[in-house]
């Protein structure tokens, strides 16, 4: 064996303080292949991922690569044995071009050393056009979207000219849309003899694109099979060591009066004459293409950024809201969309993260109540299963999914009326994902009224009570569930759509 | 075979966890430690209960004003304003609390109660914080700049105000810095009851969460609620009030207050805070590491003074062990 397998890991073990991320796993990967790498958050794939770039030092474990048995000690060396990797949590240079950012470290160099900028330039350019992506090489990082920013790593890694690329949920940002551009992508660098280790929640994009499926459990290898040979319940037995039939639990609410109205809302340029009403138990899905003015109705909403025209209406009063301050006062929550940009707070714990849109609420006198706070938090910790050895754990070091959930108690914790979840569930395994689809509905048959932006159809479909679909900034149409179909929406979303919906 | 290695690796990996763990929170009181050790086998002067109370009392101002600029850093901030402030309610308060024979008297004929010199100071220190923290916060004007503005602005009104010494204080002025109760020089009372209430309020109340969450992620703490706006001006408002605390406590221990006070104490102070575990990336730092960290810096002065050692080794000295601080820090953050 071995000498037709792109990579082989073997034993591999790992631990943190508190944490056995990996025990003893092992994974095979055929070349020009897509292997699939899925379970739990927190199952140690991104881990093992790491632990194959150099970025960690196992205790434990083997790694042949391209049939030599090697020693990986830092990512410069993997990147020049041939091994690049998409990261889950996104890190650009902010301040930096496109193409400063893609040829960051290995800058061509020109006449006396110094950076060869023209041919930066046009290299990236030619980069991007050969994978379709249509973003200036001169944009300045922060001046992309998520979605453009993942392309923009996507792109990064494949110059490398590499015979392995990761791709730790390269898909959580971005729309079917790119999906499928991305796929596109990997069918060319698998004709070409490129491996692919493919980490995603999403169940649909496995069975599209992969080959081969392992799974992890608790830092443990469950099983390795052809994709062809299994499906998707059996997949998710293998991830949660159960059955889980209902993957979108929504189950009918009383719709109740409106309590939230919004009317002509407009942010110049991004946001043109948005209006749509929230029913109290409903389960409002806001849908559309990546740069359709989803998170920018939401950011107008929330008073995170200023709006230049509209009225919002809250409960039948008309407010006015200019910071997410007087939102959250009005008994709004916002879960954002960038988990690591505006969700987390790195440095500080679990407990810190969970609690601080509530404090107040958890103080008597002025003074914090820490027995109720550890007593809220331990609840939390078992209700969406959060996986950290403790409350303690800085948030940074917990896996991506479990920040999620953290985020999710966050807003839980302020009771809010109106909750607005722009992507909840992304980078959530299926397990919890159901888990907060089941405690969305709950919400919604307390009485909650809920707004949820997603980029996955699937979900769209499958929890709203009305769907709102954007397309280029304005409300492309509005659909009762009966009504709302794939084909409805997405001519919607794509401006095809004549039977404009009455709001 | 396999799974009887990786149960022992588990294992060593656990207590060497717990190990990193322990240095990461306690080494610094470790090096302390090391650090008394040696200067006591040095000097024989040094382990005496009166030199002891000696650095205590010598770090006492540096360390009101190390807690305030621990919690400005904590918030992503800095201060560089502390020591001309210092000097500015110093010349300030002592103008209030002269003696009538005084040479230097400056208002003569004016006596009042010790506490309008003591207002005056906190008051003035604070206000100065306010003008720190507002332009920081309303005028988005980066700390380093704001609190540099400050810097020299404080000390140019410290020079006007008076360009000469203000000495011969009343007894009731002068018992802040030279008293004692029970024994214990009242600085060191002073700083212990800063240093307690500080530390609760970090730890014990939401407005000391909101600082961390501040320095943690402003965006994030914003969209959560917090008004970041106003934890900021109340963070810089008691860093000023700390640095008018700390003009009170100089001038009344060395019985004067002089234009010239506390030049670089700000350093001093930021150093202490970083030796003690304060991230200058902010959301990271407590009141007792910067305590610490203070201690480290009066014992190495001291003991440095004991042995003779000339004056400008000892600002090199200093200055390396906190570049290897932020170093250490670094590398723990990674
Ligand atoms: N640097 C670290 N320090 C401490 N613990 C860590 C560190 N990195 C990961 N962990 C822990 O190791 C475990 C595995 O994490 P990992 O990121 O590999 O999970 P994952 O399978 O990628 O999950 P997700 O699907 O949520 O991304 C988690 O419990 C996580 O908290
Ligand atoms: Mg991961």
């Amino acid at each position: 064996m071995g000498e037709d397998n792109v990579l082989v890991m073997e034993h591999i073990s790992k631990a943190f303080p508190g944490v056995q991320a990996l025990s003893d796993v092992q994974l095979t990967v055929r070349p020009g292949s897509v292997h699939a790498l899925m379970g739990e958050n927190g199952a140690g794939k991104s881990t093992l991922m790491k632990v194959l770039i150099g970025m960690y030092i196992p205790e434990e474990g083997e790694i042949t690569f391209l049939g030599r048995k090697v020693k990986i000690e830092n990512t410069q060396q993997a990147l020049r044995m041939g091994i690049s990797m998409i990261h889950q949590e996104l890190s650009p240079e902010p301040y930096m071009t496109v193409a400063e950012n893609i040829f960051l470290g290995r800058e061509p160099l020109g006449r006396f050393g110094l950076i060869d900028k023209k041919k930066m330039m046009a290299e990236t350019k030619a980069l991007l056009e050969r994978l379709e992506i249509d973003i200036d090489p001169n944009t300045v990082m922060r001046n992309l979207s998520v979605a453009n920013t993942q392309m923009v790593e996507i792109a990064k890694a494949i110059s490398y000219d590499s015979s392995l690329i990761i791709m730790d949920e390269p898909t959580s940002a971005i729309t079917e849309r790119e999906v499928a551009h991305l796929f596109r992508i990997i069918r060319t660098l698998k004709d070409k003899g490129v491996a692919i280790i493919y980490i995603t929640h999403k169940m649909d994009e496995v069975f599209q694109i992969a080959d081969d499926i392992t799974v992890f459990r608790d830092g443990r290898h469950i099983a390795t099979v052809p994709a062809s040979q299994t499906d998707r319940n059996s997949l998710i037995a293998m991830m949660v060591g159960r059955e889980l039939t209902n993957l979108f639990p929504k189950e009918d609410a009383p719709i109740g009066e409106v309590v939230l109205s919004v009317r002509g809302l407009t942010r110049n340029g991004v946001v043109d004459d948005v209006s749509f009403e929230l029913r109290r138990g409903e389960i409002l899905g806001l849908a559309g293409l990546m740069g359709a003015g989803r998170t920018e109705v939401i950011e107008g909403v929330f008073g995170i950024k200023p709006i230049d025209a509209g009225e919002i209406t809250v409960k039948g009063k008309r407010v006015d809201i200019k910071s997410p301050r007087d939102a959250i006062r009005h008994g709004m929550a916002l879960l954002t969309e960038d988990r690591k940009l505006t969700g987390i707070m790195g440095v500080l714990s679990v407990r810190d993260n969970m609690m601080i849109a509530s404090l107040s609420s958890y103080s008597k006198a002025g003074f914090l109540n820490k027995r109720i706070i550890d007593e809220t938090c331990a609840k939390e910790k078992t209700r969406l299963e959060l996986k950290t050895p403790s409350m303690d754990q800085v948030i940074r070091l917990l896996s991506g999914g479990n920040q999620q959930k953290v985020l999710v108690s966050r807003w839980l914790l302020t009771v809010p009326d109106i909750l607005i979840l722009d992507e909840p569930t992304r980078g959530i395994d299926v397990g919890a994902k159901s888990e907060i689809h089941r405690l969305m509905s709950k919400l919604a048959q307390e009485g909650k009224a809920i707004i949820m932006v997603s980029s996955e159809l699937p979900e769209i479909l499958g929890m709203s009570d009305r769907v709102l679909v954007m397309h280029e900034g304005r409300v492309g149409g509005i659909f009762d569930r009966k009504d709302a179909t794939q084909e409805n929406i997405m001519r919607a979303a794509t401006g095809h759509n004549e039977l404009m919906a009455a709001v | 075979m396999a799974l009887k290695a990786t149960g022992e690796t588990r294992d060593k990996n656990q207590q060497w966890g717990r190990v990193n763990a322990f240095l990461g929170k306690y080494g610094i009181v470790l090096i302390l430690l090391a650090m008394i050790l040696a200067f006591s086998l040095l000097s024989e002067g040094f382990f005496t209960a009166r030199n002891i109370f000696n650095i205590i009392r010598q770090i006492s101002f540096m360390g009101l004003i190390a807690i305030g600029v621990t919690m400005v850093i904590i918030t992503g901030g800095i201060d560089l304003g502390s020591g001309s402030v210092l000097a500015l309610t110093a010349v300030l308060a002592t103008s209030l609390a002269q003696i009538q024979t005084s040479a230097t008297l400056k208002y003569p004929g004016l006596e009042v109660p010790v506490i309008v010199p003591i207002v005056v100071a906190l008051g003035v220190g604070a206000l100065t914080g306010v003008i720190n923290g507002s332009l920081i916060a309303k005028f988005k004007i980066p700390p380093f700049i704001a609190t540099l503005g400050m810097m020299t602005v404080a000390r140019g009104f410290a020079l006007i105000y008076s360009n000469k010494p203000l000495s011969q204080l009343t007894p009731e002025y002068n018992f802040i810095g030279q008293g004692a109760l029970f024994g214990i020089p009242f600085p060191v009372i002073l700083l212990i009851l800063v240093a307690v209430v500080i530390h609760v309020m970090l730890n014990n109340t939401p407005f000391g969460r909101y600082i961390y969450a501040l320095g943690g992620n402003e965006q994030a703490a914003r969209i959560s609620g917090v008004n970041t706006d106003r934890v900021k001006i109340g963070v810089y408002t008691l860093a000023g009030l700390l640095s008018g605390l700390a003009g009170l406590v100089v001038s009344s221990r060395v019985g004067s207050g002089q234009p010239g006070q506390g030049m670089g104490i700000e350093l001093d102070a930021i150093a202490a805070a970083v030796i003690g575990g304060t991230s200058l990336s902010g959301g990271i730092g407590t009141i007792w590491g910067t305590i610490v960290g203070a201690l480290i810096i009066g014992v190495l002065d001291n003991g440095l003074i004991l042995l003779n050692v000339d004056q400008y080794w000892i600002t090199i000295v200093k200055g390396t062990i906190i570049v290897v601080a932020v170093i250490i820090d670094q590398r723990k953050n990674r």
